[in-house]
């Protein structure tokens, strides 16, 4: 099935410029006729290009606010990282209270589930018989990128469901317990997401799972209304909360692992730490490690390209929001993990970069592209419209382009046109071509 | 049939952390190949481990990974001090690594069965003082 993505271009903002190109942890950007393109068999929805791009171009496309109407019954699954975004707050129970304020008809903290997903993992960590280090499933830009590049880490991953999933389904039996008169489809759970990343794991079903989410918005659609709502609270709406220091630590890196209780654990954030770690694992092992966090976003969820805060600035609120809270006041009923919290499909290989199926026609590919690419500058300055020279080379390969894009081979070649033709005047005009002659220099310092 | 492809790179000795980069590399270029999954593991463990290998105790070295019809030759040479022993530096758990390098968590004296254990053929040639060129192969077939 056809990956739909969430992070999208706004084709009259682009210019065109280099710079999310530079930054695609996956070569998943190509510029093309002066716009970005993105590539959807590769994008991982990470949100380096939106976090990036100097005109606004990029953004991720999620459902609106609008779209809630639809529903009798409204649901708020707040992420925790929405809690850290606000400046001077004195507990998260004005954030809920605001959620309701604004039209919820009733709001399911993520975090609350996200505990009952540590305390799951605890369990799942004390069996003899799992493939260690066991690796978080809660990032979907790590657990695709895992699926495209790590085959033999795919069984590494925990086979459970992240905590919105848990949250959602628990959220909707809820309100069908209570409210008798209301039919499923009256019910929309509306999960307020920090990252494109996470609306993608709607859209495509996380390892095939249909999901119990109705509807994704962002962080920063509901921010300013939230503000709004919670300026006119009066009375003090601590009660409102049921998270504690667990559920809230899911939101910034380290708060996940930490939970596990245990310290053979690594935790790290940012797209490109997170694919050596990744590498390194493939490679070593790692048979001394028993979890693996892994964000995308540097700083964790916090850090998603949907919210309006600093990281690091609302993991430092967070921890003040959460000091006197108790640390995990959500515990599961039984002593196992119920069936329920099982993912049904666990997550499988599904290769993007093979050249061509057939392994003769791959090599004279990747042949030729070798060639190609030793007869190119070796800048990757992006200027042709790919991230590197390699990956230009292999574009032109694919017949996507032609070796005309590469400005510095054109440049070449104007030069070489000027000499045959003896246009003496022009080529004065023209700086030469390497930057280490000294006439160069000479020009640098007259301007 | 068609012609072999090569990946050619030098192992810089000085840089620790650019150690296993190499095998990064291969491991993108087999994929590009279509190169079985289990194909490609195999290579880049034992590619990583030769790595890591030259950089300990021989300063670097040239590796180059040859993807024929019907095999993958990976040829690790360097200008060492050489191997006084291959036997037992084949024992799994040996190491000549000096503390410094254990602490950085390498030389569990693992590398060479590694690579031995993740290849179809592994040939050593070494000599005291000149240097050391392992080449293994992994079968396509």
């Amino acid at each position: 099935m056809k990956y739909k993505q969430s992070v999208s271009l706004d084709v009259a903002k682009c210019k065109g410029c280099t710079t999310c190109l530079k930054r695609c942890p996956t070569e998943a950007i190509r510029i093309r006729d002066g716009h970005a393109v993105i590539s959807s068999a590769r994008c991982i929805d990470c949100g380096e290009c939106i976090k990036v791009c100097p005109y606004k171009a990029k953004k991720a496309t999620h459902d609106k606010l609008e779209a809630l109407e639809k529903y009798k019954y409204k649901i708020a699954l707040p992420a925790p990282a929405l809690y850290g975004q606000f400046d001077n707050l004195e507990n998260i129970g004005y954030v809920i209270k605001g959620l309701y304020d604004m039209g919820f008809d009733d709001v399911f903290e993520v975090a609350k589930a996200a505990e009952l997903v540590s305390a799951y993992t605890r369990m799942y960590l004390k069996r003899p018989d799992i493939p260690k280090p066991v690796i978080s499933s809660a990032c979907p830009a790590i657990t695709r990128i895992i699926s495209m590049n790590y085959p033999f880490l795919c069984e590494n991953v925990i086979p459970l469901l992240p905590p919105v999933e848990i949250a959602a389904r628990l959220a909707r039996e809820k309100a069908l317990k209570e409210h008798p008169e209301l039919q499923s489809e009256d019910i929309g759970v509306i999960f307020i997401s920090p990252c494109p990343a996470k609306v993608s794991y709607v859209k495509n079903g996380f390892a095939g799972e249909s999901n119990n989410i109705d509807e994704v918005i962002s962080v920063r659609d509901v921010y300013f209304i939230l503000i709004d709502k919670m300026k006119q609270l009066e009375e003090d709406p601590a009660e409102f909360t049921e998270a504690g220091m667990i559920g809230i630590g899911w939101a910034s890196t380290g708060g996940e692992a930490s939970a596990v209780f245990n310290d053979r654990y690594l935790a790290t954030d940012g797209i490109e730490e997170c694919i050596r770690v990744l590498e390194q694992i493939d490679n070593e092992g790692f048979t001394n490690l028993d979890y693996v966090e892994l964000n995308a976003c540097s700083g964790g969820c916090v850090g998603g390209a949907m919210t309006v805060a600093n990281p690091y600035i609302a993991q430092a609120r967070l921890q003040h929001l959460k000091r006197y809270l108790p640390v995990s006041p959500n515990r599961p009923e039984q002593d196992d993990i119920p069936d329920f919290a099982y993912v049904t499909e666990s997550i499988e290989y599904n290769p993007y970069n093979a050249l061509s199926e057939d392994r003769n026609v791959a090599r004279q590919m990747l042949s030729e592209m070798q060639s190609i690419r030793n007869g190119l500058p070796g800048l990757d300055c992006g200027s042709c419209g790919a991230p590197t020279c390699m990956a230009f080379a292999e574009d032109i390969v694919k017949g996507e382009t032609n070796v005309d894009e590469c400005t510095v081979i054109m440049r070449m070649l104007f030069h070489e046109y000027l000499e045959q033709h003896k246009d003496k005047a022009l080529l004065d005009k023209l700086k030469p071509l390497k930057p280490s002659q000294p006439s160069d220099k000479e020009a640098a310092d007259e301007t | 049939m068609s012609e072999p492809i090569n990946f050619h790179f030098d192992v810089d000795g000085e840089n620790f952390s650019s150690a296993g980069e190499a095998s990064v590399i291969v491991k993108k270029k087999l994929r590009q190949l279509g190169i079985p999954p289990d194909i490609i593991r195999r290579v880049s463990i034992a590619m990583y481990e030769g790595e890591i290998n030259m950089v300990i105790h021989a300063n670097g070295g040239k590796a180059d990974v040859t993807v024929y019809d019907s095999e993958i030759v990976i040829t690790l040479a360097d200008r060492g001090p050489g191997i006084p022993d291959i036997n037992l530096a084949m024992q799994e758990g040996y190491s000549t690594a000096r503390e410094n390098i254990r602490s950085l968590g390498f030389g569990a004296g693992m590398g060479l069965p590694n690579m031995k254990k993740y290849t179809d053929s592994m040939e050593i040639e070494t000599e005291l003082g000149v240097g050391t060129t392992i080449t293994m192969k992994v079968s396509l077939q």
